[in-house]
């Protein structure tokens, strides 16, 4: 067994470098001759462009240039893409309207980039920025939901009729119709999936360098896939050729999907800092990342289950309203389709789904991606949803979900709804779950709070989640614009110690840890002795960058099968130095062995001797550096049951969670303390979704909620001390085990926080988030005997 | 932030002579409620006057049956208090929970006061503890203090000394939390003093004000039970997407019967 491998919860390497100060993130890089650029965003949610007058701001102190649209337009940069097409009902491919870089006559939304100023400092910056003369003619604005495509409303683009991006029908509408007319019962639930901020604790930076000499752009940029963004922003947006383009994602103070996608103001330093020969920074203050971060969820929901007399789910129907805000963004249009109707089968058999996803712009900002991107919009709607059939059919939550969960020896299990899910056992989370939440003494705890006042409840989520994001193929099918596969090398430097270059990006994961531990215990060099580098286009190998809990999944794979090509190539050069045959040689623990015998030779000396062949096998190249790429075969399913217990004061409002377990399934740990970290800051986004968090824009397209004075995120005092513990089946078709773990918290936690709430108030639904007033409101109008 | 001269007396004299002499001056204590009010370009002061360098401006110190605690006493240093804690335990308490470390370590009861948020804790303590603000120029009784929301008796080259609480026989306050803000959506504050039961509600309305509908109820019988059938009109609530002018009317309610039950 090999020290800090595989199930070792060794401390993050990262840390040291965070905890006394010496992280470096964009921000904190600073180069000789920098300027300092402010956006000039609009105040109106909806109005076009009749003039703009930069005289002033131009004459302005210390100010180097202002650039606005037409000087964009005129150097042929953008428009910003979306990178996966839909194809609406009408075979059409989803509408897709003009998403310039800086504002070309219209706004669509508060926030939107209509210039950029660049001074010497930024408050010089922000003084010339407020003397950009803009003469705005304000139109009304669309900012709900539901009512985006009805009829009568204002039309944000003209691409988009009805303000439809697209409408996507999914299944077999009359089986399911068939169905429903002779089901023994049919349970309704509407529900709204509430809009969130991503919020990242590092807001969004660039710091763009041209260097005249080389004709190369170097872009340090907040972002989670350093190479897509190079390849967004040369294939597409124009900025430069691939190789005079160099991207370089930093350190990254968190992400949560918000950091996927290319953003104007990238795309516009890249090219303001050539335009005026000299390095230009950008970084958002906190209001700006509220306005402009991609938001993430907002949808509008009917769902309908009909069921047999033993509430068996005979069929499922779903209608949904997607918000994708004002434009779209990189990856909007695959959150509410591809990654949302896949996973409505849930854990369970249900043979017939049918969905319809009907995507709208609104005068809001664009909405994608954000920690479980479709997943916990899936989620949400299943787990809630089965709770109201249980009410329905007289069963308690546990038992319809038994009922109706896909049995262990069902897999690998193909659901109505494209995806195979490969591996799972959905009762024994649910046992484990059940026992360590004290599920069955629950009444007697609720009895108890009672003679406090106090309303108890208790909620299950039974969730399975799709990731590793995955097979090109797959992905390309459904018309995705990339490829998914993890790239990555494995380079001995003659001394032995090891340099590991991964596709993947951290930013937060750990990744240079856990990377560490599975070459350990691969390859048998010591933990320390291992680097993990990423983030630098001009140091990693083309990669795809993290999203989607696909990094180890996926990248970690790469890094698994770069490091067999190492062994192979070691055993030769083995050989050859220990004079035996080369099947002869056995690779263990670090050391090159002739089998039955005690002649050996460390993999460091195999390495010095890679890189001084004085004596080496003839026709082997010099060297021990080798590189793989892993495109998995499936998408990995990472499932559990996460059960939330809850207190609640009926004359305030105020919702206590009081108990949270979460038994999950992702295979194999390669870092349990990592995992469980990864869990916990799920889970607490997930209740942030669940009782605090809502995004909220006024009619006219304002938001509201553009602080931390009215956006409420969840504190350490919301969540109690968690219960956490696994259990894991095999992924077949994963040769490291692995599920993937970052995103299931915020998956399965919106469902039984809200499960539990309605369980306690014996009420059908409450919307998400749970505020005090909404859940006084409630516990008003329940009947609590 | 915009441009502005920054000034730094060490007394009272220095700071109100250099308020004087500002086009539009304003001074800064801790800075937690005018330094983000700047930076976010919402206010343009052509002057800053530091307080920070005023030693005489900072301290607690017990005077007889009172407290007395300097204007650049901080949330941290009054929740510190062992004189606080021991008289008004309710006091530290409150100072206690004002935002977080970073805030209690800079924010001053004196640029709270000054201030009046209408969601602030400190407004509904010297007005239910009939507590006394001292200026360089006279000393105004709390109940005359607070005049509507962000306006204060003070004028504009006034500057608060000190506040003395006298120590109540009971009081409490029970603060029921913006969750995103965590200010008070509703704070009620109870005492039991020589001048009677005072009630004051924060959060609740524009400005900080006395319950006393509630003070009547409670002077019959000193119960929660008490407060039930006590009308408290809604249409001078607040309301924002928090919380309904309704729903701060029924708080108001409940806050005061569990400062009651709290103070019993
Ligand atoms: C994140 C955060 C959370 C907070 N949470 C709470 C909370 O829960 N409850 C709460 O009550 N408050 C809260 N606050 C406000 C905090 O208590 C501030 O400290 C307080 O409002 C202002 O005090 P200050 O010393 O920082 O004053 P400053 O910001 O320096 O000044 C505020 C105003 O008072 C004036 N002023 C200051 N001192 C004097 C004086 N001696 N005489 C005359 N005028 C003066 C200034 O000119 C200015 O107009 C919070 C603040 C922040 C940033």
């Amino acid at each position: 067994m090999v020290e800090n491998g595989i199930g070792a919860s060794v401390r993050r390497k990262e840390d040291k470098r965070f905890l006394i100060g010496k992280g470096n993130y964009t921000d904190d890089i600073n180069v000789a001759a920098q300027t300092h650029a402010y956006f000039v965003r609009s105040p109106h949610a909806h109005a076009t462009i009749n003039s703009i007058d930069t005289g002033e701001a131009m004459a302005s102190t210390g100010v180097v240039a202002v650039l606005t649209g037409d000087d964009l337009a005129a150097d042929g940069i953008g428009p910003l893409i979306c990178g996966v097409t839909v194809t609406s009902d009408d075979g059409e491919p989803h509408r897709a309207p003009a998403h310039p870089a800086l504002a070309q006559g219209k706004v669509n939304y508060v926030g939107d980039h209509v210039a950029i100023v660049i001074a010497e400092t930024l408050a010089q910056a922000r003084d010339a920025a407020e003397k950009v003369d803009i003469d705005y003619g304000v139109l009304p604005a669309v900012t709900d939901t539901g009512s985006a495509a009805d009829e009568g409303q204002q039309q944000i683009h003209e691409v988009a009729p009805n303000n439809m991006c697209f409408n996507w029908p999914f299944g077999e509408k009359d089986a399911v119709e068939a169905a429903f007319a002779s089901a023994h019962k049919i349970s309704t639930l509407d529900l709204v999936n509430n809009r969130m901020v991503t919020n990242p604790m590092e807001p969004r930076a660039a710091l763009g360098e041209y260097n005249e000499g080389t004709e190369e752009i170097t872009l340090h940029l907040t972002t989670q896939n350093p190479h897509v963004h190079r390849l967004v922003l040369s294939a597409f947006n124009n900025l430069a050729p691939e190789h005079k383009l160099r991207v370089v994602g930093p350190d990254v103070g968190g992400g949560f999907g918000a950091k996927i996608f290319v953003y104007a103001e990238e795309l516009v330093v890249g090219w303001a800092c050539r335009k005026v020969k000299r390095p230009v920074k950008w970084t958002s203050d906190r209001t700006e990342a509220f306005l402009s971060d991609a938001h993430g969820r907002d949808h509008v929901a009917t769902a309908e289950m009909a069921m047999d007399e033993n509430g068996k789910f005979l069929a499922m129907r779903v209608m949904t309203q997607a918000n994708l805000g004002a434009y779209l963004s990189t990856f909007a249009t695959m959150v509410p389709s591809y990654l949302y109707a896949f996973l409505l089968a849930g854990q369970y058999t249900t043979p017939l789904i049918y969905s319809e996803v009907k995507a709208v712009f609104t005068n809001t900002a664009p909405v994608d991606a954000c920690r479980g991107a479709g997943r916990p919009e899936a989620t949400y709607l299943v787990e809630r949803l089965v709770d109201v059939a249980a009410a329905d059919m007289g069963l308690d939550p546990a038992e319809i979900r038994r009922r109706n969960f896909i049995p262990v020896d069902a897999f690998p299990y193909q659901t109505p709804v494209v995806q195979c899910y490969d591996s799972g056992d959905y009762e024994a989370a649910l046992d484990k779950a059940m026992a360590m939440a004290d599920y069955d003494s629950f009444s007697a705890r609720a009895d108890e709070a009672r003679t406090r006042g106090k309303r108890r409840g208790i909620g299950l989520s039974s969730y399975v989640e799709a990731c590793g994001i995955a097979p090109s193929a797959a992905v390309g099918q459904l018309g995705a614009g990339v490829g998914l596969w993890e790239s990555a090398q494995v380079r001995f430097n003659p001394t032995g110690n090891v340099q590991v270059f991964t596709g993947a990006h951290s930013h937060g994961q750990g990744h240079e840890t856990t990377f560490a531990q599975l070459v350990t215990e691969q390859l048998g060099v010591p933990f320390e002795n291992i680097e993990v580098i990423h983030g630098d286009t001009a140091k990693t190998q083309f990669g795809m960058g993290t999203y989607g809990s696909r990094s180890l999944a996926v990248g970690g794979v790469a890094i698994a099968k770069a490091c067999e090509k190492l062994i192979a190539k070691g055993k030769k050069i083995a050989a050859h130095a220990l004079e035996a045959a080369e099947g002869d040689i056995e690779f263990a623990d670090g050391n090159f062995s002739v089998a039955g015998t005690d002649k050996a030779m460390n993999i460091a000396e195999v390495a010095f001797t890679a890189y001084v062949p004085h004596s080496y096998p003839e026709g082997l190249e010099p060297g021990f550096d080798e590189n793989a790429f892993f495109d998995p075969l499936n998408f990995s399913f990472p499932a559990g049951t996460h059960i939330c217990e809850v207190e609640v004061d009926p004359e305030t409002g105020v919702v206590e969670i009081v108990k949270y377990t979460a038994v999950d399934d992702f295979g194999k740990l390669v870092n349990p303390m990592i995992v469980e970290g990864q869990v916990h800051g799920g889970i607490v986004h997930g209740v942030g979704q669940a009782l605090l968090e809502g995004c909220r824009y006024d009619s006219e397209g304002q938001l509201i909620t553009a602080s931390y004075m009215d956006y409420a995120m969840p504190r350490a005092d919301n969540v109690p001390s968690f219960d956490v513990d696994y259990a894991p089946t095999n992924p077949p078709h994963n040769p490291l085990g692995v599920k993937g773990c970052g995103e299931a918290g915020a998956i399965g936690a919106p469902p039984a926080v809200i499960n539990a709430i309605s369980n306690a108030l014996g009420i059908k639904h409450i919307d998400m988030p749970a505020t005090p007033e909404n859940v006084w409101r409630a516990a008003q109008t329940a009947a609590l005997g | 932030m915009y441009e502005f001269s920054y000034h730094k007396s060490a007394s009272v004299d220095g700071a109100v002579e250099a308020m004087n002499k500002a086009e539009d001056g304003k001074f800064v204590a801790g800075g937690q409620t005018m330094l983000p009010t700047m930076k976010h370009r919402l206010a343009a002061p052509s002057d800053i006057i530091d307080l920070g360098g005023i030693a005489e401006l900072v301290g607690i110190t017990v005077e007889g049956d009172s407290i007395n605690i300097g204007a650049m006493t901080t949330h941290a240093a009054v929740a510190a208090s062992g004189d606080v804690q021991t008289m008004i335990p309710m006091l530290a308490k409150l100072a206690g929970n004002i935002g977080d470390p970073a805030v209690r370590n800079r924010g001053t009861i004196g640029g709270s006061i000054a201030n009046n948020d209408p969601a602030a804790d400190y407004p509904a303590a010297v007005l239910a503890l009939g507590a006394t603000v001292k200026t360089n120029k006279r000393e105004i009784a709390g109940d005359d203090f607070f005049t509507g929301m962000f306006e204060t008796a003070l004028a504009d080259d006034e500057l608060i000394t000190s506040v003395s609480f006298p120590k109540p026989t009971a009081a409490a306050y029970m603060k029921f939390e913006n969750p995103a803000s965590r200010y008070a959506i509703v704070g009620v504050c109870v005492a039991k003093t020589d001048d009677g039961i005072r009630v004051a509600v924060t959060g609740a309305t524009p400005c900080v004000h006395r319950g006393k509908q509630l003070e009547e109820a409670l002077k019959g019988e000193f119960s929660s039970a008490a407060c039930v059938g006590v009308d408290v009109p809604e249409d001078q609530m607040n309301a924002d997407i928090h919380a309904s002018a309704e729903y701060r009317a029924h708080l108001v309610k409940v806050m005061t019967k569990r400062a009651v039950d709290a103070c019993t």
